[in-house]
């Protein structure tokens, strides 16, 4: 079973408290190149805090996180690591346009003081299309609905051009259509060998979506490939339920 | 009408109505990132804060100019935000009641500080209490060149750092993944606006100084949905009112120009806050009443409008 493996992300003993209760627990966590995988748990198990720990915006008690195995300067790192918050996260009455907020995608390759060039407007227009929004590339972003931020979100991090995707709940409130939209999207990051992180919370599209999953609640319950580790038991062990929680195990 | 023409030639106003004017522009840039940073109340904890330091300064240095003064101002002022902040980190007391105790007390201090030095001899002559309500009259010519350098050098840094101070303002999340430290990038916009605060405390006062800063970028965000706009517009009604406020207190006899400016910088913010199209209040009205109408002829579903 033990092949050698590049890996996108490594967690080693990860520990995350606010104030003196820990969130996270002693994370163990191994995420291969090329893998879509989600993250499943129930509500305050620590999905959220765990990507962003991995991001570096939260400062853990103990542990350490590493990249495209460590292959890479911190500097250059930066800019192969996309992300998507949570879409409430902001105030989108903020004063500007979607296309401001796409472009905010290239800052980091941009760096310090650099403003954007017509190159990255390009790009950024080009991602706007791949969301489906390019005709709202000079709407006020006040004006969105919650699918319309997601997506605008989601040309955001792919402005980034990076290697590893996070997003927290890109599904989160979106209609069908922009769900579709959003696994396509998915998909197509992974035929580029992208690895995509998501936190997700229907489990009955886990196995549709996703091919590796990680069950959290405090401590990492299983990790793997969906059709080894996802199952009942490690779902009823992560929910703590005695009940049924998928209607058919895929 | 000739009174008005002779005013504007007049050395004594072209000087306070430079210095004004400057101030106006510069707080109207600032303050467009203080509102847009939910950060509106941390200007006037800042500037009632400042008032101990002014009077400190001029105890412990022994001097009245300005300069030193403001130097007082911008420590306390410093510290307190300090304080206001270590506060809400370290204890479970919210940043509201941070701001307003940590304010008062400077506040209070501040004004038993000032009582105290009143009855110092020679204190009368330093003008400490034109800094509560500001006095504009006592702007000199080096007053100006101070406000122009901490102008120019404030304009400059938001400039330069334009794409970062936007990033960090709407996503500091996202703008730490990517690299922008939002821990720096948030002192150095908060010391930028305590400064720009600070060098209005002359004109406009401690009391008066956190609507120079608040009212243009909260007129000017009713009349855009772009950045750069706002900073622009709030940097333009700042200067105007300025302008208007510092005439109208040369024309009218004992009025102290810093309320006077207030009071038409207020004008403006009412103005916007009703007729601006789309964010104004007459707008919405007059939308809600065009959707009912529709609605009532269509005897169905209101048209795309609605949204």
């Amino acid at each position: 079973m033990k092949t050698q493996r590049s890996y996108a992300v490594e967690v080693e003993d990860l520990t995350v408290a606010y104030d003196a209760k820990p969130v996270l627990w002693d994370i163990d966590l191994k995420i291969p190149k090329g893998k879509l995988m989600a993250v499943v748990g129930p509500n305050g198990a620590g999905k959220t805090t765990l990507i962003k720990a991995m991001l570096g915006l939260l400062k853990p008690v103990t542990g350490a996180v590493r990249f495209l195995d460590g292959d890479s300067d911190v500097r250059t790192l930066k800019n192969r690591i996309g992300y998507v918050p949570q879409s409430g996260s902001v105030d989108w009455d903020f004063p500007a346009t979607v296309l401001d907020v796409v472009l905010m995608g290239c800052y980091g390759k941009l760096g310090w003081i650099r403003r954007p060039r017509k190159a990255d407007v390009e790009l950024s227009r080009q991602m706007l299309a791949k969301v489906g929004m390019e005709e709202y590339s000079s709407r006020q972003i006040s004006q969105l609905s919650g699918g319309q931020q997601q997506r605008v979100f989601l040309a955001r991090a792919l402005a980034q051009e990076a290697e590893v995707y996070f997003m927290d709940e890109p599904f989160k409130g979106v209609d069908a259509q922009t769900e579709r939209a959003i696994v396509t999207l998915l998909k197509e990051l992974k035929e580029q060998e992208k690895t995509v992180v998501v936190v997700h919370h229907d489990l009955q599209t886990v196995p549709d979506y996703f091919d590796w999953v990680t069950l959290i609640n405090l401590r990492v319950v299983a990790s793997g490939p969906v059709e080894e580790v996802f199952h009942e038991e490690n779902l009823k062990k992560t929910y703590h339920s005695s009940g049924t929680l998928l209607r058919s195990v895929g | 009408m000739s009174s008005i023409l002779a005013l504007f030639q007049d050395y004594t106003f072209q000087t306070v109505a430079l210095g004004s004017t400057l101030l106006g522009l510069i707080s109207g840039v600032l303050g467009s990132f203080a509102v847009l940073r939910k950060q509106s109340l941390l200007g006037d904890g800042v500037s009632h804060s400042s008032l101990p330091g002014v009077v400190m300064a001029f105890v412990l240095l022994g001097s009245k100019n300005t300069e030193v003064l403001l130097l007082g101002a911008l420590v306390s002022g410093l510290l307190a935000t300090l304080l206001i902040i270590s506060i809400v980190r370290h204890t479970r007391v919210k940043f509201d009641s941070a701001l307003a105790l940590v304010m008062s007390v400077f506040f209070g201090l501040g004004l038993i500080l000032l009582t105290y030095v009143q009855k110092i001899p020679n204190s009368n002559q330093a003008g400490l209490k034109r800094f509560i309500f500001g006095q504009a009259s006592t702007l000199l010519q080096r007053d100006i060149e101070l406000m122009m350098i901490c102008g120019l050098v404030l304009l400059a840094l938001v400039l330069l750092f334009w794409k970062e101070f936007k990033l960090v303002t709407f996503d500091s999340d996202f703008a730490q993944s990517i690299g922008f430290s939002p821990k720096k990038l948030n002192l150095l916009l908060s010391f930028m606006i305590v400064l720009a605060i600070i060098i209005g405390l002359q004109t406009v006062g401690v009391i008066l100084m956190s609507a120079m800063l608040i009212t243009p970028a909260v007129a000017a965000r009713q009349w855009t949905n772009r950045l750069w706009v706002m900073v622009t517009l709030s940097a333009l009604f700042g200067a105007v009112s300025s302008v208007a406020g510092t005439a109208v207190s040369s024309l009218v006899p004992k009025l102290p120009t810093g309320p006077a400016i207030v009071v038409c910088v207020s004008i403006i913010v009412v103005v916007s806050v009703l007729f601006a199209p789309g964010r104004g209040i007459l707008h919405r009205l007059y939308r809600r009443r065009k959707n009912r109408i529709l609605y009532k002829l269509e005897g169905g579903v209101p048209n795309g409008s609605a949204t």
